[in-house]
């Protein structure tokens, strides 16, 4: 349903976009996991028609994003990061507005309206101007504007950003249901860890470079066993005591912001070992099953957030 | 066709919208010229010379303020939705620029209501003449400011815009001076300006000079800018790229 060959995008002589590779299945729904300016935006411009790639080619629901956008425009719908919303008017208005846009009108566009509306928990606000409405209930709208019309593929750029956690919750439910019972095909870009966990599959972005791809659960299985999160003592060196770590256990610590991490099988039976070999020298340790952001880190070298 | 009209349409209903829950936005719009009318008006002694011009100003204020927020909801706001929707550009031009120009002629004919000051007195045919006039020069001052804003990145390069050029393309205009009287060079700017027809065109229709140039040449010359406008709006809107930096 989305493709993706060798797309690469250059802004003047910055490269923001590498040979990205990936394909969405439909009803899949698929994550682009990344830090902010890893090129998670730059592909969403490129996917959502906004800009035209300057390297590799893109395609949705079978039509080329640079060569036939009006295609691609009539099958997607679009939930931006920033508002997109019309502050001085009604959220009715909005949305009829947005129906217009996309050629639906008269009663049509009214049952649709009443429909969207009902979904996503809006209809006693229908008269109600933009402006005055909470976080959450804006980006409601948001979403109702980018289903209004049945776009087989739905594209959310941060979606969640600004909601909180109860919002967030209700709005993965309903992008689950969507999927589920409309059969839509969902791409959205995240830097939230629980969010790209919920995800069917996921590419992780770092520097314009798709660094990994796959299930959640694939991805975490590439890590064996634990991850132990040592943060030296405010006096020790992060990096001295890697190297020390490194020449004792035969293990390589990653650090990241000064805080050491370690992969390894049993991680309980490495932390009394680390602990008592450099008294100290650590001041908390932590053990936890492989996230995605180990992940991230183990393919980088560096922090998602 | 229903798909290009109505984007249009809708467009263009937002306009009036979203002016009329900004009422203020009026008295802004119209209290500088008029101020400025009155003041050199009253010291000059002659209100009827500087009407025309401080009705065009408060058209090119209106058609400024209308395009300005094209630069923001580009990068934030109701815009980017409709880039990514399947209308056709041109329609959402056409939309915009329609509904803008609207709201400038409203507010230019607010100002014209006070023509009877500047010693104005024209038959009922010739108002309806003034007030088709005033909706050109409307049309055609918002054309440009579209094509000016459509580019730009931030709204501070259209103050500087605004600033170097359109209020200085309305002073050479004949707003402040007649052409017949201006000197040297400044009189071959006035001609190759396109605002001195839009003056000259509201001066005649009004009555309150018959200099030259004369109401047919005026109105043509209007009339073409408007066209031309337009089809540089239309291109404009219709370049690849929307989105020129991260």
């Amino acid at each position: 349903m989305i493709l993706a060959e060798n797309l690469s995008h250059q802004y003047g002589s910055r490269l923001a976009l590498s040979n990205v590779n990936f394909e969405v299945k439909a009803g899949e729904i698929f994550g682009l996991l990344g830090p902010n300016g890893g090129g998670k935006s730059t592909l969403f411009r490129i996917l959502s028609t906004m800009m035209a790639p300057t390297g590799g080619r893109a395609e949705v629901a079978g039509h080329d994003v640079a060569r036939d956008p009006a295609a691609v425009r009539r099958s997607i719908g679009v939930v931006f990061q920033t508002q997109s919303l019309d502050k001085a008017l009604t959220v009715a208005e909005n949305l009829r507005a947005q129906g217009h846009l996309h050629g639906l009108s008269g009663s049509k566009l009214n049952d649709r309206m009443q429909q969207v509306m009902e979904r996503l928990g809006l209809a006693d606000r229908r008269n109600d101007i933009v402006e005055t409405l909470s976080g959450g209930l804006k980006r409601r709208v948001e979403i109702a504007k980018g289903l209004l019309h049945r776009p087989v593929v739905l594209l959310m750029d941060e979606a969640s950003t600004g909601l909180d956690p109860g919002a967030r919750r209700e709005l993965w439910q309903y992008v689950e249901e969507l999927r589920s019972r409309e059969g839509v095909t969902i791409l959205l870009t995240t830097h939230i860890l629980d969010e790209a966990d919920r995800c069917d599959r996921l590419a992780l972005l770092h520097q314009g470079r798709v660094v990994a791809e796959g299930t959640p659960a694939h991805l975490r299985s590439g890590i064996g066993g634990d991850v132990v999160v040592l943060e030296p003592a405010e006096t020790a060196d992060a990096a001295a005591l890697a190297s020390r770590i490194e020449t004792r256990f035969g293990l390589k610590p990653v650090v990241v912001d000064g805080v050491l991490r370690v992969e390894i099988a049993n991680g309980h039976r490495f932390i009394t070992e680390v602990v008592e070999a450099f008294p100290g020298a650590i001041d908390s340790v932590g053990l936890h099953k492989p996230t995605l952001e180990d992940v991230f880190v183990r393919e980088t070298g560096a922090s998602i957030e | 066709m229903n798909n290009f009209w109505l984007p249009v349409v809708t467009l263009w209903q937002r306009e009036l919208v979203r002016f009329w829950r900004q009422k203020s936005r009026v008295l802004g719009v119209v209290a500088s010229p008029l101020v400025f009318w009155l003041l050199i008006g009253s010291g000059s002694g002659d209100l009827g010379r500087f009407f025309a011009g401080a009705l065009v100003l408060t058209v090119l204020f209106s058609a400024i303020f209308s395009t300005i927020s094209i630069i923001e909801d580009r990068r934030e706001g109701f815009l980017l939705s409709m880039l990514v929707s399947p209308a056709s550009r041109t329609s959402l031009v056409l939309g915009k620029i329609l509904g803008a120009a609207t709201l400038a002629w409203i507010q230019g004919l607010i100002f014209l209501a006070f023509a009877p000051l500047a010693g104005v007195s024209i038959g009922i045919a010739e108002v309806v003449a003034v007030i088709g006039a005033v909706f050109l020069v409307s049309f055609t001052l918002t054309g440009l400011g579209f094509v000016i804003a459509w580019r730009m990145s931030s709204t501070s390069g259209f103050h500087a815009i605004m600033n170097l050029l359109l209020v200085p393309m309305w002073m050479v205009s004949g707003s402040l001076f007649p052409m017949a009287t201006a000197h040297g060079w400044i009189k071959v700017v006035m001609w190759v300006n396109p605002l001195t027809y839009s003056i000259s065109l509201l001066n005649g229709l009004l009555k309150l000079s018959s200099g030259s140039p004369g109401i047919s040449v005026s109105l043509l010359v209007t009339a073409v800018f408007g066209v031309v406008l337009l089809l540089a709006s239309g291109v404009v809107a219709n370049q690849k790229s929307l989105v020129s930096n991260a």
